[in-house]
């Protein structure tokens, strides 16, 4: 008998609240900063004072019509704020300012990858609305009290919603993964999802194979990372799968993740409770768009990961697997595109940043945007080994230096004294001395045994400290060997 | 103005205050005053080369004020005093204004007669056993009885209007988006703007010159540039198209009052207005379309007081009762209905047949007037209110009998269009309110006509 | 369409009022009075109805991404009911307390 996970299908959709990398809240002045002492960047405005108004950040508009173009959204002119109505403290005019019926972005689409065919699986993108953040409580600072902490009030959002197209968690989990470098590579968040700059929700489903109904979904909160959203959505279905196979009906409600259990269990809220009574905001007019200032921020769109990759595979010749490291943050993208521009060399530029600069940034647990090595540097260390001026190994010390100093390769190479030595004597004289002081292998070798020409070479090589060009070294051997 | 002469005339204002506020007849208009800080104030404006330069004003207790308490006549604000100022407020002191004292209102501003005050009913100046209309009656009051020329109220459905009649006085609901509300205790947004009262059109017209323009801070204001009201100060009207509708004319309207507003329609064609007859077959919708809309936006307005960050608060058994507790003593009798109601009509299963209904009429309500507007007439007349003010306690029973006193006034808010009431007589010894309705922004026309009248009318206004 | 007082009930919850047993059935009968007046939007034709536009023809102005804050004159403790370290308490809640005023544990 097969498990009841074979025989159901998992349908997942994704709701994801991304924080908008704004100075400034999304209808105040007040800082957005992360970290302040509580309550500090609170105005009358997000304190929600009475009488006080919001005035929607310009900022953060620019970004929400970015995220949408890239997600492919139609972007609508005009648009509608509207109240979400609950009670909660740190919600402090009692409303959220949200988008409900006329959102600002609909219709979009991302492509998370290739099926087993080789054709691409897309999920639907429903919406993308801007809202603004509640505050915090923080529940176990004191005994008797939740302490209340208004600086994320406003600051603002928004929520991409997701069809329910994925059917795995693996799917959902690309999707997330496919999201996120979006969003980075067009600069809109932090998408941290550990300062919650970035936070899933998740509505899961089961139905049997085949069947083309959906069924009734409950929802998944409270994962802090994409594995977790994988396991919590694993850990549902299962619990899903089971009741369905029991005969019973699943009951649409939230399910909280408790990662550290490894378990979904409900949250326990009353059915039918929830009653928003959403409305237009009043405080707000429409938000009206002029068409061309959309056609323009669609034209500057930047370049996004998938065009980036399939542009590295053509442009640099490289592996899909070197384009699809190479561009898998924005950062490592540009720096390896700067290495390639300046070396001439995508190939060496390729192996040098997805081998030695990724090991040596992990290894030091540092970022590429403070890296010592800057990319001129690098391509000019490709450079000498290129033209022969260092061997291999000795680049690899180079490179060490230079991600210790941040100095010039030239300059290290030089003070080490393992730069290649290009003089025809001294080479000359090199193979001469160690042909006089191994006789016995000498003469074997100018006899014709031609696969001692490696013991040779590395002797040489040993001899000359590594600065004697091995290649000319061979020249030379199999030169005295012919002559 | 001089020193002495400002810091005078609020010596003046404070002593006709305790006259009748704390005096013999008791009036309750006035909540909040100091008077120290206020003469300190006004010496320090008396250099000011503005046009309200040392003139005392009077403001609804509805409106931010830094150094006066600004409790919306609610116990749930009781004390709070506001670390923020009105942008009107702001504009007034520039203009050289001293802020006396904050006035008496129905709570929140949802009323019609003041008696819905935590701090008790304010009482006409002209006979205390009447009210004095609202919610705005205690600024309208103290500008009745001489504290001030100058006050500052709210509109929602008729707030400053329906005050202004039944206190004698002149009373300004501007354009919806004319007046920054940053700093307007809101009730309800789409409707709310502040208001101006005057002891004649000259200094309504003046007080809202210096108020009115666009806010960075409130997102509904209005790019329009702010005419000069009082170069609307004109004698004749020739020219002017002055419509009638019908509707607020019915057959039921009391002849006292019919034939006072028929003299002033007389007085406008002896100035050379046209008088058309006009309709506006939705004004009967109007009550209705209000008391759906404006309690569902209060329900979401007034979900902020929640004893979390300030005003009341009371504990109770967890924070829900906390909540309950807070708001449930906090909030008086008429609020806690309109809350209800508000958030009855907009909840699931309700919002398509109450609010999103409400909003379409409300749209065929403002299409009546543009369509009025667009046929050439310049300015509508009609009685303010449909009878002058009524006894306390008069209407206590039954909630909607209270809400028909505001029959001509909501359709103005309901539109946005700016309207006013100015004094045309007295029946029985009363004020009776004649209204002036121009299309949006054109308070231009609406003060020519007002100012007009007032001169035409003399002192037959007050008779 | 008639409110009842299990109706009443359930909005005073969502409005977070604490209603007097006793005033329920009156506060039930004002709310049926009053909404009684709006069964005649009921029957009129909005079908054409135009959106109050007013003075948001041209859509909301947009403010630039910069401070400073609108200042406050007096600290937040000054006004705030009960504050600790900066923060604003409230009875303390288990973990997290849903809309509806149903705690989660």
């Amino acid at each position: 008998m097969t498990s009841p996970t074979d025989r159901y299908e998992m349908v997942v959709g994704l709701e994801v609240h991304v924080q908008l990398k704004t100075r400034t809240k999304a209808f105040c002045s007040c800082s957005t900063e992360y970290g302040a002492p509580p309550n500090v960047n609170t105005c009358p405005v997000c304190l929600a004072l009475p009488g006080a108004l919001p005035v929607l950040n310009a900022e953060a508009v620019r970004l929400a019509v970015l995220t949408g173009a890239a997600l492919e959204c139609s972007i609508e002119c005009t648009s509608v704020f509207a109240r979400k109505n609950y009670f909660y403290p740190d919600l402090p005019k009692g409303y959220q300012i949200s988008q409900y019926d006329k959102p600002l972005c609909e219709h979009g689409r991302l492509q998370i990858g290739l099926n087993a065919d080789a054709q691409p699986i897309v999920i639907g993108i429903t919406r993308v609305h801007m809202e603004e953040d509640a505050g915090k409580s923080i529940h176990d600072r004191y005994a008797a009290a939740t302490a209340i902490d208004l600086n994320r009030a406003g600051v603002p959002l928004i929520e991409i919603v997701s069809e329910p197209d994925m059917r795995s968690s693996k799917e959902a989990g690309a999707y997330l993964r496919v999201l996120k470098q979006i969003l980075e590579y067009c600069d809109v968040s932090d998408v941290n999802m550990e300062e919650g700059s970035l936070r899933v929700d998740a509505n899961v489903s089961a139905r049997l194979r085949g069947e083309t109904k959906l069924g009734t979904k409950t929802e998944v909160k409270n994962m802090n990372s994409f594995s977790g959203v994988e396991r919590a959505l694993e850990s549902e279905f299962a619990r899903q799968c089971a009741a369905l196979d029991r005969g019973e009906s699943i009951q649409q409600q939230t399910m909280l993740w408790d990662g550290a259990k490894n378990e979904v269990r409900p949250a326990r809220s009353k059915e039918g409770s929830h009653d928003y009574r959403y409305f237009p905001e009043p405080d707000l007019p429409p938000l009206v768009l002029d068409q061309s200032w959309i056609d323009e921020i669609k034209k500057n769109l930047p370049e996004l990961p998938r065009a980036r990759r399939e542009r590295f595979g053509t442009a640099y010749s490289l592996s899909p697997d070197d384009a699809d490291a190479l561009s898998a943050s924005v950062a490592l993208a540009e720096y390896f595109e700067a290495v390639a521009r300046a070396s001439d060399d995508p190939k060496a530029a390729a192996n040098w940043v997805r081998g030695t600069v990724l090991a040596t940034l992990n290894a030091s647990s540092g970022d590429l945007r403070n890296f010592p090595v800057r990319p001129a540097d690098l391509a000019q260390l490709i450079k000498l080994v290129r033209d022969g001026a260092l061997s291999n190994s000795a680049a690899k010390t180079v490179f060490a230096e230079m991600a210790a100093t941040g100095e010039r390769p030239d300059a290290i190479a030089h003070r080490l004294g393992v730069l290649q030595e290009r003089d025809e004597a001294a080479i000359e004289q090199w193979v001469t001395d160690v042909l006089a002081e191994h006789p016995a292998e000498a003469q074997r070798y100018l006899g014709g045994e031609k696969k001692l020409q490696g013991v040779l070479v590395g002797l040489v090589m040993k001899k000359s400290g590594g600065r004697a060009d091995p290649k000319r070294v061979n020249q030379l051997l199999s030169a005295r060997a012919a002559g | 103005m001089s020193d002495a002469a400002a810091v005078g005339a609020v010596r003046n204002a404070f002593a006709r205050m305790t006259e009748v506020n704390a005096g013999r007849d008791g009036l309750n208009i006035i909540l909040w005053s100091d008077q120290a800080s206020a003469e300190r104030d006004a010496a320090a404006v008396a250099e000011s080369d503005g046009p309200l330069a040392g003139v005392p004003v009077v403001v609804k207790d509805n409106i931010a004020t830094l150094t006066l308490p600004t409790s919306c006549g609610s116990r749930i604000l009781e004390g709070y005093v506001s670390p923020y100022e009105a942008t009107a407020i702001t504009k007034l002191r520039a203009a050289g204004a001293v802020i006396i004292a904050k006035s008496n209102c129905d709570e929140f501003a949802m009323g019609s007669s003041t008696e819905h005050s935590a701090f008790g009913p304010a009482k006409n100046p002209l006979d205390p056993r009447l009210v004095p209309g609202g919610s705005s009656g205690g600024s309208a009051a103290a500008v009745a009885s001489g504290i001030c020329r100058i006050a500052l109220g709210s509109e929602t459905g008729g707030s400053v209007r329906q005050p202004a009649a039944f206190c004698g006085v002149v009373g300004v609901k501007p354009t919806y988006g004319r007046v920054s509300r940053f700093g307007l205790v809101a009730f309800a947004s789409s409707l709310d703007q502040i208001g101006v009262f005057g002891s004649r059109v000259d200094d309504a017209a003046l007080g809202l010159e210096v108020i009115a323009g666009r806010d960075a801070r409130d997102s509904t204001t209005a790019q329009h540039s702010v005419p000069r009201y009082r170069d609307s100060n004109g004698e004749r009207l020739d020219g002017v198209v002055i419509g009638r509708p019908k509707e607020y004319f019915p057959e039921s309207l009391d002849p006292a009052l019919r034939t006072l507003c028929d003299r002033s329609l007389d007085a406008l064609r002896s100035l050379g207005a046209e008088v058309r007859d006009v309709s506006l077959p939705h004004t009967d919708l109007a009550i209705p379309v209000y008391y759906v809309i404006a309690p569902a936006e209060a329900s979401s307005n007034l979900a902020r007081f929640d004893g979390v960050r300030y005003g009341l608060r009371i504990e109770g058994d967890g924070l829900r009762g906390m909540y309950e507790a807070t708001r449930s003593r906090g909030f008086g009798a008429e609020v806690t209905r309109r809350i209800l109601l508000g958030t009855y009509v907009l909840s699931a299963g309700y919002y398509d047949a109450y609010y999103k209904k409400a909003q379409g009429v409300r749209a065929l309500i403002a299409q009546d007037f543009r369509d009025v507007f667009d046929a050439g007439v310049h300015a509508i007349f009609t009685p303010t209110a449909p009878t002058p003010a009524f006894a306390i306690g008069a209407k206590s029973d039954d909630p909607y009998e209270m809400y028909l006193s505001d029959i001509f006034t909501v359709t103005a808010n309901l539109a946005g269009v700016p309207a006013m009431s100015l004094p045309i007589g007295r029946m029985n010894g009363l004020p009776v309110g004649g209204q002036v309705i121009a299309p949006h922004f054109g308070e231009p026309d609406m003060f020519r006509v007002a100012y007009a009248l007032e001169r035409a009318l003399g002192r037959e206004a007050h008779k | 369409m008639a409110v009842t007082r299990d109706d009443v009930a359930h909005i005073a919850l969502l409005a977070r009022l604490a209603l007097d047993e006793a005033r329920v059935p009156a506060l039930t009968a004002q709310l049926n009075g009053i909404l009684a007046h709006m069964d005649a939007l009921q029957k009129v034709d909005t079908s054409n109805a135009i959106p109050v536009a007013g003075v948001g023809d041209a859509g909301m102005p947009l403010r630039a991404d910069q401070g400073p804050p609108i200042p406050l004159a007096r600290p937040r403790d000054t006004f705030a009911p009960a504050v600790r370290d900066g923060f604003f308490l409230v009875p303390r809640l288990a973990t997290h307390e849903d809309a509806a005023g149903e705690v989660v544990e």
